[in-house]
């Protein structure tokens, strides 16, 4: 059965090669079919890759270069439940993608198929492979092929910038990883990740571990969109066609923290392992990160920058859950990233359908004017009260699950940190939503710092359409639905509670893909979220509502005075984003500088 | 082991990043990414060195010859391949924004500029 898992990455990647050689002989639904019938495969592969890897980590030595004497010298997949899991879901993402697709473009070329193929092919390696030069080889393969899609709309004015900025801090990025990579090499002499982790354990981590831990932590982050390196994201996620969004925004972000936590805890947790002042870094990036983006979420009025802003939050949400280094954080964030990413794809569905129907994403433009949506409306209100934490849907059920690992661990603050970061999140959803498709509310709002998006030129030609084509409605209800449902399926959290001890046990990995060991772990934990989380998560959202009618409600003057303040407080935040690649490079050095010293102050004795 | 090719690796480093942060034209951004990172083939090849030893070609040569080690020279030829996929991509961007804006002055680029015109 592990030999099927390289299947699942050469599948996408011949399809789109086949797809470009015979696009010009057959029709359009032909490539869609194709690309859609690829990604079904691909679904198929994970899921019996995941069945597989339930049962322990397997590996997948290339060439049968297997290692001798516990030394690695060929090339491997390790995948456990983690890795296995996140092919899955991304897998699942690409099938809605597709469906999506089918009448979202009026002209199509068939290399969009295909690059979106090697997207899947890059993403399904970063999750499987157990070598740190295959990681970053499919990082920059992952990379090339978000830049591409991201400037698809090329003639636009929008794409251009936004794929600049983003290809341009991403390279650094990789360049960063890489060096990491060379100085990791440089001492231990593998490339394997359970190799080197072996090498470093029990030593002390002296100057140049630390170099490299932080090289790559800076990479990784950039990937993610840490906090001072998100400024790309925005920029990059509002203009992208919105199936590549809802892949970017759902996946490719949270592929960034996957490596970092792959990375971390099979490489470096030996030599930084338990370190209490790492921790601490790592929550105040992550908090930061989560009050910037939800701040910033709140003050956007173009729909794709705000679910952007959404990301950027939910990505310090997600840190938060590394942050604490131990396996009931990394399960809950596991469960977190899966839920919350379903949820922001079937919103990007969403403002993708009302972009489709009206020719818009600006939430004040479009005020009322969305009142026809009758599904695309209410499931856009669930999913806005899903983010803000609503029991028992999926992302309370993340959050629940990180809050009570936080309190193990002795952090239970963060609870504060997500009640703010949903809250807001949550309200400038419902906010936007209530406008555009209830017409509630002012025409202005002075807390709105962002710039008004732009209008699409064509708009009078195309729109408005008559009815929303079902290949719309339908991903975006069945998205909706696995993201909500996450937290109903009974058992589903025991399994990524299953599978968080084996993913932060260093000696047990290694085992397994040097050894051929299969590791023994102990009885899983619990965190079974009790009342206290679901009151907690009530309120959140009742605070969510709260905020959204304040936003919305009639203009008075003392509510006026308090949104022009808040709109002041927020509006030194948005020249900061002000989508000038140097601009972003230098805060990417500063934050990289920031965080190399805060490392070696802290990791170092 | 010599510091020096580390060294130069830091220098070209800097001179890189200060030309993408002072940049006022695209192509001249796209090339300084570049010299950025040629800094990761020199790392590279530096680690790999060894002294007084040949190319890692093992046809007639006897056994237990030292050679430069292969593996870095194989991570800086995917490098280099990596490198000039993301230049390309980039080149054909800085185009198509001459192309549409008749500029390649990154700072007259941002998103919302160009737009509030029409808007």
């Amino acid at each position: 059965m592990a030999d099927l898992a390289p299947l699942a990455v050469a599948i996408p990647l011949i399809a789109a090669a086949a797809l470009v050689g015979v696009a010009r002989v057959v029709p359009r639904r032909v490539v869609d079919v194709m690309a859609l019938g690829t990604s079904i495969a691909c679904v198929v592969l994970c899921a019996l890759v995941l069945d597989d890897a339930s049962g322990g980590t397997i590996v997948h030595w290339f060439g049968g270069w297997e290692p001798r004497n516990g030394v690695a010298v060929g090339i491997s997949f390790a995948i456990d439940q983690v890795g296995a899991g996140f092919a899955l879901f991304v897998a699942v993402l690409f099938v809605a993608a597709f469906v999506f697709c089918w009448r979202y473009f009026v002209v199509i070329g068939p290399v969009f198929h295909a690059l979106m193929l090697v997207f899947l092919a890059a993403m399904l390696g970063f999750s499987y492979t157990g070598d740190l030069f295959n990681l970053f080889v499919f990082f920059e393969l992952l990379s090339v092929a978000a830049y591409a899609l991201v400037a698809y709309d090329i003639e636009e004015e929008g794409p251009l910038q936004g794929a600049l900025n983003f290809a341009v801090t991403n390279t650094i990025g990789a360049f960063l990883i890489l060096t990491g990579i060379a100085l990791l090499y440089g001492r231990t002499g593998a490339l394997n990740m359970a190799q080197i982790g072996e090498t470093l354990a029990g030593e002390p981590a002296d100057g140049l571990v630390v170099v490299a831990f932080t090289l790559m932590a800076v990479g990784f982050f950039v990937k993610a969109a840490v906090v001072p390196f998100h400024f790309w994201l925005a920029d990059a996620y509002s203009v992208a066609p919105t199936p590549v969004c809802l892949l970017l925004s759902a996946a490719m972000s949270e592929l960034g923290l996957y490596a970092f936590a792959r990375v971390y805890w099979t490489v470096f947790s030996g030599a930084l392992g338990g370190d209490e002042a790492l921790e601490a870094v790592l929550l105040g990036a992550g908090t930061l990160t989560a009050l910037v983006g939800a701040v910033m979420c709140f003050g956007q009025r173009h729909l794709k920058r705000m679910l952007a802003f959404a990301t950027v939050s939910h990505v310090g949400l997600f840190l938060i859950g590394i942050a604490l280094l131990d396996a009931g954080g990394f399960a809950g964030t596991t469960l977190f990233v899966v839920a919350d990413g379903f949820v922001k794809a079937a919103l990007f569905v969403c403002v993708g359908t009302v972009q489709h129907m009206l020719g818009g994403v600006d939430e004040l433009r479009l005020y009322g004017r969305a009142r026809m949506l009758r599904i695309t409306g209410p499931l856009m209100a669930l999913l806005a009260l899903a983010l803000a934490s609503l029991p028992p849907f999926g992302p309370w059920l993340g959050k629940a699950v990180i809050d009570q690992a936080a309190r193990d661990a002795g952090a239970g603050w963060v609870a504060a940190v997500f009640v703010v970061a949903s809250i807001l999140t949550g309200a400038a959803l419902l906010r936007a939503t209530a406008r555009v498709f209830a017409g509630i509310g002012p025409h202005d709002d002075p807390s709105i710092v962002d710039a008004p998006a732009p209008e699409e030129v064509d708009a009078e030609l195309r729109y408005p359409h008559r009815r929303v084509p079902r290949t719309m409605t339908i991903p975006a209800l069945a998205l909706a639905a696995a993201g909500l449902g996450v937290g109903l399926v009974p058992g589903l959290r025991a399994s990524f509670e299953g599978a968080g001890q084996p993913f932060v046990d260093r000696a047990g990995y290694a085992a397994t893909v040097l050894h051929g060991q299969a590791a023994r772990h102990g009885e899983a934990l619990s965190l079974a979220p009790g009342p206290a989380e679901v009151l907690l998560g009530f309120a959140t959202a009742a605070c969510a509502c709260g905020l959204a009618y304040l936003a919305l409600a009639p203009p008075r003057p003392r509510l006026h005075r308090l949104g022009l303040a808040t709109g002041r407080a927020i509006a030194w935040l948005r020249p900061l984003h002000s989508g000038y690649v140097g601009d972003y490079v230098t805060w990417l050095v500063a934050g990289a500088a920031v965080l190399g010293g805060l490392f070696a102050v802290t990791l170092t004795s | 082991m010599s510091f020096l090719p580390y060294a130069v690796a830091v220098w070209i480093v800097g001179v890189g990043l200060y030309g993408i942060v002072t940049s006022r034209d695209l192509v001249h951004l796209v090339i300084c990414l570049s010299v950025m990172q040629s800094a990761s083939y020199l790392v590279l090849l530096s680690i790999g060195y060894v002294k007084d030893a040949s190319a890692p070609v093992f046809a007639d040569v006897p056994l237990g010859t030292r050679a430069v080690d292969p593996v870095v020279q194989a991570l800086t030829l995917t490098d280099v391949v990596v490198g000039t996929t993301v230049t390309a991509l980039l080149l054909a961007l800085s185009v198509q924004a001459h192309k549409r804006y008749g500029t390649l002055d990154p700072r007259r680029l941002r998103p919302g500029r160009a737009t509030r015109r029409h808007g």
